[in-house]
């Protein structure tokens, strides 16, 4: 879970290049923009997830 | 955004230019002051001396490498790709070492000196939030890696003719990204490798415990930290002064604006941080504003050279209710140990700036531009960065041994410490 937010960003960058480059409708490129960000907040949502430290005993 | 510096800049210009330029490490000193007070007493020395040796990393790192892959120089040559039938520079191809740097225009001599500074700045960012249990040697090894690889990189896709200055002329996004002051090349950067700092070399000893949410571990010296904050004003202002001159060739009669602009983004992010905290603790926390002033300032960094005072009061206020809020999100909802507060201070406050230039900038289509560079900034430089650091982390362990942490970093990498005629106490966390 650590890695794999990490892994995801990208992805959500890829979709927006994909706005720019695909759409010239300003709607268009601005949903495709705001879906990437979600992809990347959810990236990121995953990533600082995995790197919650665990309550209890096994903490160092 | 695109460098518009006139083609031939006159002298006077060229004079105050250059002195905004070296007035503006003040505010790296103020944020210096800020990493060491807001650390503990037996890690000061180390605190300080990191915040220097970092500096000279990154600068040297830059001169020799950084500054060829930035291609800040003019007459650099760039690495072009032709995408949907528009060009995408990636990449500067300069010469290393700052060869022939004297046959380059007067301007991009303005800009290397610009970026100098701002390498080193992204590069001090991280050595607060990694205060306490990061090793000197790992912390110039990461500024190396931020110097020589991902500060170049997002330093020429914003700055020196990059894909991203670029949104405005190839696809009619306002004046392309706009980043006139640092707050995403430079604060976004570095609060993003403070965050990944945090991750890779965990929370100090004792400070989230078996039991309970966290340990409180505040800053040995609140005065380095307030007096931290006015320093960091006057070097503020010059920084942002010195950018609208050289990224968006504002005219004179615009620089007090700016300034005032500045001011008053520090002034109602610090009354906002107050606020809250008298509200949330019955009482005003000093580091907690001494915070939320270092955020209007971040905050303030992307569009001050834009906007009306009303605007900058209000962009200081979301940066400084923001601020207090998140630190106490991250750490005791998401267990993050930021010492020096950077991930909200820089990575958050700056992002909100870029966001607010977008919103408050007269050009059609800024606002697309600015989500576009804030999603470069998080879904290519937050990964690149947990990847090099990852990597780095491997062959320079960036945590100190327990041992090292006990004793404090002073004693266990200097051999002395910043007060040696103070008792220092031991943690209770130790018993």
């Amino acid at each position: 879970m650590k890695y794999a937010g990490l892994f995801v960003m990208p992805a959500g960058f890829f979709l927006v290049i994909a706005a720019i480059v695909l759409f010239q409708n300003p709607a268009q490129r601005a949903a495709f923009v705001l879906c990437g960000l979600a992809v990347e907040g959810l990236g990121l949502g995953v990533a600082v997830r995995g790197h919650i430290l665990p309550r209890g005993d096994s903490r160092p | 955004m695109m460098p518009t510096v006139p083609p031939v800049i006159s002298d006077s210009l060229f004079v105050l230019t250059l002195v905004l330029l070296l007035v503006s490490p003040l505010s790296i000193a103020g944020v210096a002051l800020i990493n060491t007070g807001l650390g503990r007493s037996r890690s000061a020395a180390q605190a300080l001396l990191g915040n220097l040796a970092i500096m000279a990393v990154a600068s040297i790192i830059f001169a020799v490498f950084g500054a060829a892959l930035a291609g800040c120089l003019s007459g650099s040559s760039s690495l072009v790709f032709h995408l949907a039938g528009k060009p995408w520079n990636g990449l500067g191809l300069g010469p290393l070492f700052l060869h022939n740097m004297s046959a380059a225009s007067i301007q991009s001599q303005l800009v290397l000196v610009f970026e100098f500074f701002a390498v080193a700045f992204a590069a001090l960012l991280p050595w607060g939030s990694g205060a306490d249990r990061w090793r000197l040697f790992a912390g110039c090894a990461g500024a190396a890696v931020l110097a020589a690889i991902v500060f170049p990189l997002a330093a020429h896709w914003i700055w020196n003719g990059g894909w991203l200055s670029q949104l405005g002329v190839n696809f009619s996004l306002g004046i392309g990204f706009l980043d006139v002051g640092g707050a995403g090349c430079i604060h976004v950067l570095g609060g993003m490798s403070a965050l990944v700092v945090i991750w890779i070399t965990g929370p100090r000893r004792g400070k989230f415990p078996k039991e309970g949410f966290s340990t409180a571990m505040p800053g040995h010296n609140a005065s380095y930290v307030l007096f931290g904050c006015f320093v960091s004003l006057v070097g503020w202002m010059a920084w942002n002064l010195a950018g609208a001159i050289l990224w968006l060739n504002a005219p004179l009669a615009t620089l007090p604006q700016c300034a005032i602009n500045t001011l008053l983004s520090a002034c109602t992010a610090l009354a906002a941080t107050f606020t809250v905290t008298e509200f949330r603790f019955g009482k005003p926390d000093a580091s907690l504003c001494a915070n939320g002033w270092m955020a209007g300032l971040v905050a303030s960094s992307a569009s001050a050279a834009l906007v009306s005072p009303t605007v900058a009061l209000f962009i200081g206020i979301v940066a400084g209710v923001l601020t207090p809020l998140l630190v106490e999100v991250l750490e005791l909802a998401l267990s993050i140990d930021d010492p020096s507060g950077a991930i909200s201070v820089h990575a958050a406050a700056g992002l909100w700036g870029l966001l607010a230039a977008g919103m408050f900038a007269p050009q059609t289509g800024q606002f697309l531009a600015q989500l576009i560079g804030i999603a470069t900034l998080l879904g290519v430089f937050l990964p690149l960065i947990y990847l090099l650091f990852w990597i780095l982390n491997r062959f320079v362990p960036f945590r100190v041994d327990p041992d090292g942490e006990r004793v404090g970093m002073d004693l266990h990498e200097l051999g002395g410490g910043a007060y040696p005629e103070f008792v220092i106490h031991r943690d209770e966390s130790y018993r």
